[in-house]
C-alpha cells in the first residue's frame, strides 16, 4: 500500500496530486499534505484534489476528506478532479459529493 | 487523529502542568502492580461448578506469569511524548489529557465513566463499560481483522468507579481498532452469573461492529472475536439537514425491508440491496405518495444465526433475514451497506437520510428492544451475557431466560441501567442518525416489571414519551408481546406513543371478505378507532392491513391457507388467523374473472385505508401485487419470496396508479387527516356533520349483522377542527357480492358530486383535482366488491 502526494499551488489554488491507494496508513501523509496547503504563505481560494491516479479509497481517505472540508471551511470550495469510478461511487455511496465539487477535469 | 506535526510544549505559562506530567506518570508502576493482580485474586473465587468446560484459571492477560512484585522500573521510565505522534495544537495542555499509567507500552490513564462505549478524545479513546457484578474487567485490542489480539490491557482497579469500569488509552489508531472485553466474575447461573472471561464480548454501545461486512459471505466460524466493537466519527456533512417533523396525521408510512426492497435483479440499482440502492429509488418512494419509510431492523444483527447448511451442496439457507436480533443497538447493520466492507456503514445511512429528508421523507426505524441475539442459556455469549447477564435479561428465580419475545430471552428493560441504555441508544439515532422515528417490536414487553409482571406505570415507556430529545419523534408500538400481552387501546401512551392498530387490521379484512356483522366496527376504525383512543386522537392509530409478519396483500386476497412449507417447519408457524379469501382459487390462477377480483379487492383495502382516518401504512410492495407464494412468515428467505420484483411495476401498472392517486387524493384533501377524532355534529355551522354514515339510504346506513354496505360522508367545512376549507367527501363500500345502489346525500347549494375513484369501473381512478362530474347526483350504483370515492365540490 503506498501514496504518492504533492503540493503545489496554481495561481490562487491549493492543489494537492494524489496517487496510489489512499486507506489508514496513508491518510496521515494526505491530512499532513492538506494541512500544509492551510499553512502555506498563499491564502487559498480553492482546495482543488488530482485524483485521476488514485485507485482506491478506504474509510480513513473520506475521513481525510471530511477533515479537508472542516479545514478549508465554508469559504473555500473543494474540487476533486478526475476522480476514478471505484473512488468516485464511495464518494457518492457515502454521500460526501454534496459537499464538494466534481470535475472531469482540471480547468 | 495522529499527524504529522509536533507536538507542542506544554504550556509554560502553567508550571504546575509543565510539573505535574512526569510526576504522574512516574506512578506508571503502580499499575503493573495493581492490574494483573486485580484480576488473578478474585478468580480462585469462582462460583459453583461450571456447566462448559473453560479453563480453570483463565489467562486473560498474553503476557507471562504476573507477580505483585513491580517489574523493574526501566520498564516504565517517564512517560516521554514524542513529536512524532499526538497532535496537541488544537488542545488545551491540560492533565486529563496526559497519560499517568504505561502497560506493555501502551500509555494509559483512568477514564471518564460517562459516555458509555468508546469515544474518541484528544490523543486517545476512552474506553467505558458497565458491569455490576464483574471483578475484574480486561480491554482486548486487535487490528482490524486479525485473528488474535494485538495487547490485552486489564483495567487497573483505580479505574473503576462504582460499577464502571473506565480507561483512556493513548496512541491508538481509530481507523483500524477492534476493541472488546472480557469480564471475570461469578459462573453462577442459578444466581443469574454468567461470566466467562474465555469469551471476548461486544461493546453494547459499539457505535460500529465489524464481522459481519458483506452480507451472506460465509462467516469465519473460528473467530476468537466474531463480531467486533469498533469506532465512529461523528463527522458526517449534513449540511443544514434536520428531522423534517412532519405532522402526524399527514404521514403515509411504508414499511419496506432494506436489501428485500432493490435486492431483485429487476430493481435496475447500482448497488441492490443497500442502503444506497434505496436512495436510487426515491423518486419512485415520492411519486407513490409515500413520506415515511419505515426501516425493518437495521441495527447490527447476524444473518448467520440459526442459518442451516445443507451437507450436499454447502449451501447456506434459512438465513436470519428479517434481522430481529440485535447484536449492537448501536451501530448500522454492515451488510446492508455498498460501503460496509469498507466499513463506511455509518455514512451510507447517513447519506441515505439526509437523501430521504431532501425529498420529504421521513425515516422512521424499526428497533427491537425486547430480546437479543445470545438467545436462552443454549445461546452464545456475544455481548450482555457475558457482561452482566443478571442485570440485562429478565430472569426466572431459577435463573432461567424469560421468554416473553418468543425467541430466547427477553430484556430486562424496566431496569434502571437498561433503561438508560434504551434511551442512550435512541437519543443516539435522533442526535447523530436525524431519524425521525421508531416502531417498538413488541412494545408491550417494554411495560414488563423485571419479575415479568406488566406495570400500570412503566418508567421506560414513560421516559421515552417524555424524553427532551426525542421530543418531537414518532413513537409507535408494536402493542402487544408474545407472553400474551396485548394492549392495543391500552398501551400506556402518556398521550404520545401510536400503536400498530391490530384491530384495523382485522375488521378491513373481514369486511374486505365480506363477512357479516362487521359493519360497525368499520364505522369505528374509519374515524380512527375512537373507542380506543378516545383520548390520543386518530394519530394513535397506525391504520394498516398487512405488515411484514403475515400476508402480503396480494396474498392475503389469493390464499385461504398459509403456505410456509419452505420455513422447514411443516407449516407448523406462522399465524393461522389470516381473515383472508382466495377469491375462488387457492394460489396463481389463469382465470381472469378470479384475477380481475383479486385486483379489485387488493384496490379495495388500499382505498379503505387511504381514505381513513389516522396513520396509513403500506406494506413493501403492495402497491404492486408483490406475492411471497402463500408464506405468511418469510423471517428467514434471501430470495424471491422477499425480494420485491419490480418487473410488477409494468405488469401491474394499473394498481400502481391508482395507489399513487389515491395516496395524492389523501395529500391533497385535510379532511381525511384530522388530528382529534371526528364528533358525529356539526359545530361550525355547515348543516352536516363533521362525520355521517349512509348506506343504500343516505342519512340511514344498514347496521344490521347482515349488512356487507357502508358509505361515509366527510364534511369540508369541518376539515381539521374547522380550521381549514375541504371539498365533502363521500366513501361507499359494497363489499357485498351482489351489485347495490347506494342513494347519495344531497350537497349543499352550488355543489355536485364527482367521481374520484370507482374500483367497480373500467377505470378504476383519476388524477386528484380531474373528478369527473356525475350526471346522476341522486343515486349512485356500486357493483358487487367494490368502493368508490366521490368529491362533493362547485362544478367547473
Amino acid at each position: 500500500m503506498s501514496i504518492d502526494v504533492k503540493v503545489e499551488y496554481r495561481g490562487t489554488d491549493g492543489v494537492i496530486t494524489l496517487g496510489g491507494q489512499l486507506d489508514a496508513s496513508a491518510a496521515p501523509a494526505f491530512k499532513s499534505a492538506i494541512e500544509d496547503v492551510f499553512n502555506g504563505p498563499e491564502k487559498v481560494g480553492r482546495l482543488v484534489i488530482l485524483m485521476q491516479d488514485l485507485e482506491y479509497m478506504a474509510s480513513a481517505g473520506l475521513r481525510a476528506l471530511v477533515f479537508a472540508k472542516q479545514k478549508a471551511g465554508a469559504g473555500v470550495p473543494i474540487v476533486l478532479v478526475a476522480p476514478q469510478e471505484g473512488v468516485l461511487e464511495t464518494i457518492e455511496m457515502t454521500g460526501f459529493h454534496h459537499s464538494v465539487i466534481i470535475e472531469e477535469t482540471y480547468a | 487523529m495522529s499527524s504529522e506535526i509536533p507536538g507542542l510544549e506544554p504550556d509554560a505559562v502553567n508550571p504546575a502542568v509543565t510539573e505535574a506530567v512526569p510526576k504522574k506518570a512516574s506512578k506508571g508502576k503502580k499499575a503493573a502492580e495493581t492490574a494483573p493482580v486485580a484480576e488473578a485474586a478474585p478468580a480462585k473465587k469462582k462460583a459453583a461448578p461450571r456447566k462448559k468446560k473453560v479453563d480453570a484459571a483463565p489467562e486473560p492477560t498474553p503476557e507471562p506469569a504476573q507477580e505483585a512484585a513491580p517489574a523493574a522500573p526501566a520498564a516504565r521510565e517517564r512517560v516521554q511524548l514524542e513529536p512524532a505522534v499526538p497532535d496537541y495544537s488544537n488542545v488545551d495542555s491540560r492533565i486529563d489529557f496526559y497519560p499517568t499509567h504505561e502497560y506493555l507500552g501502551y500509555r494509559i490513564r483512568a477514564g471518564k465513566p460517562l459516555p458509555f462505549g468508546a469515544t474518541l478524545v484528544p490523543n486517545g479513546v476512552n474506553f467505558s463499560v458497565y458491569s455490576a457484578h464483574a471483578t475484574a474487567c480486561t480491554l482486548v485490542i486487535f487490528d482490524k481483522g486479525d485473528p488474535t489480539p494485538k495487547v490485552e490491557i486489564p483495567f487497573p482497579h483505580e479505574f473503576k468507579i462504582g460499577n464502571v469500569f473506565s480507561m483512556l488509552v493513548f496512541d491508538l489508531d481509530p481507523e483500524t481498532l477492534e476493541y472488546g472485553y472480557r469480564m471475570d466474575g461469578p459462573w453462577d447461573p442459578a444466581q443469574g452469573h454468567r461470566f466467562d472471561p474465555s469469551k471476548i464480548l461486544c461493546d453494547p454501545y459499539a457505535r460500529v461492529i465489524s464481522g459481519r461486512d458483506v452480507w451472506g459471505q460465509k462467516p469465519d466460524w473460528d473467530n476468537i472475536y466474531p463480531h467486533r466493537s469498533r469506532l465512529s466519527f461523528d463527522d458526517f456533512d449534513w449540511e443544514d439537514d434536520k428531522q423534517l417533523e412532519t405532522p402526524s396525521e399527514d404521514l403515509i408510512v411504508y414499511e419496506m425491508h432494506v436489501r428485500g426492497f432493490t435486492r431483485h435483479g429487476s430493481s435496475g440499482v447500482k448497488f441492490p440491496g443497500t442502503f444506497v440502492g434505496i436512495r436510487e429509488k426515491l423518486p419512485y418512494l415520492k411519486k407513490l405518495g409515500v413520506n415515511a419509510i419505515e426501516l425493518m431492523p437495521i441495527f447490527e444483527f447476524d444473518e448467520f444465526e440459526h442459518s442451516h447448511t445443507d451437507p450436499e451442496t454447502g449451501e447456506i439457507d434459512h438465513l436470519n433475514y428479517w434481522g430481529y436480533s440485535t447484536l449492537g443497538f448501536f451501530a448500522p447493520k454492515a451488510g446492508y451497506a455498498a460501503t460496509g466492507k469498507r466499513g463506511m456503514q455509518v455514512d451510507e445511512l447517513k447519506a441515505l437520510i439526509k437523501a430521504c429528508h431532501k425529498m420529504g421523507i421521513e425515516v422512521i426505524l424499526d428497533v427491537v428492544f425486547n430480546h437479543t441475539a445470545e438467545g436462552n442459556e443454549q445461546g452464545p455469549t456475544l455481548s450482555l451475557k457475558g457482561l452482566d447477564n443478571q442485570t440485562y435479561y429478565m430472569l426466572t428465580p431459577e435463573g432461567y431466560y424469560f421468554n416473553f419475545s418468543g425467541t430466547g430471552n427477553t430484556i430486562n428493560c424496566n431496569h434502571p441501567v437498561v433503561r438508560n441504555m434504551v434511551l442512550d441508544c435512541l437519543r443516539y439515532w435522533v442526535s447523530e442518525y436525524h431519524i425521525d422515528g421508531f416502531r417498538f417490536d413488541l412494545a408491550a414487553i417494554l411495560g414488563r416489571a423485571q419479575d415479568g409482571s406488566p406495570l400500570a406505570n412503566p418508567p421506560l415507556l414513560e421516559s421515552l414519551a417524555h424524553d427532551p430529545i426525542l421530543a418531537r419523534t414518532k413513537l409507535i408500538a408494536e402493542a402487544w408481546d408474545a407472553g400474551g400481552l396485548y394492549q392495543v387501546g391500552s398501551f400506556p401512551a402518556y398521550g404520545r406513543w401510536g400503536e400498530w392498530n391490530g384491530k384495523f387490521r382485522d375488521t378491513i379484512r373481514k369486511f374486505l371478505k365480506g363477512e357479516a356483522g362487521e359493519v360497525g366496527e368499520m364505522a369505528m376504525r374509519i374515524q380512527g378507532s375512537p373507542d380506543l383512543y378516545s383520548s390520543r386522537g386518530p394519530t394513535a392509530s397506525i391504520n394498516f392491513i398487512t405488515a411484514h409478519d403475515g400476508f402480503t396483500l396480494y396474498d392475503s386476497v389469493s390464499y385461504n391457507e398459509k403456505h410456509n412449507l419452505a420455513n422447514g417447519e411443516n407449516n407448523n408457524d406462522g399465524a393461522n388467523d389470516n381473515n383472508s379469501w382466495n377469491c375462488g382459487a387457492e394460489g396463481e390462477t389463469d382465470d381472469p374473472w378470479i384475477n380481475a377480483l383479486r385486483q379489485r379487492q387488493v384496490k379495495n383495502a388500499l382505498a379503505m385505508m387511504l381514505t381513513s382516518q389516522g396513520i396509513p401504512m403500506i406494506l413493501m410492495g403492495d402497491e404492486i401485487g408483490r406475492t411471497q407464494h402463500g408464506n405468511n412468515n418469510t423471517y428467514c428467505h434471501d430470495n424471491d419470496l422477499n425480494w420485491m420484483d419490480w418487473g410488477l411495476v409494468e405488469k401491474n401498472k394499473d394498481l400502481l396508479q391508482f395507489v399513487q392517486h389515491v395516496a395524492a387524493f389523501r395529500h391533497r384533501h385535510p379532511v381525511l387527516r384530522n388530528r382529534w377524532h371526528l364528533s358525529g355534529r356539526d359545530y361550525v355551522g355547515s348543516g352536516y356533520p363533521d362525520i355521517s354514515f349512509h348506506g343504500e339510504r343516505a342519512w340511514s346506513p344498514d347496521w344490521s349483522s347482515e349488512s356487507r354496505t357502508l358509505a361515509f360522508m366527510l364534511c369540508g367545512k369541518h376539515a381539521r377542527g374547522g380550521t381549514v376549507q375541504d371539498d365533502y367527501i363521500y366513501v361507499a363500500m359494497n363489499m357485498h357480492w351482489e351489485d347495490h345502489a347506494f342513494e347519495l346525500p344531497y350537497l349543499a347549494q352550488g355543489l355536485q358530486w364527482h367521481v374520484f375513484a370507482n374500483t367497480g369501473a373500467e377505470v378504476t381512478s383519476v388524477e386528484p383535482g380531474d373528478e369527473i362530474w356525475l350526471k346522476d347526483q341522486r343515486t349512485f350504483w356500486m357493483g358487487s366488491r367494490s368502493v368508490a370515492i366521490l368529491v362533493g365540490k362547485a362544478p367547473r
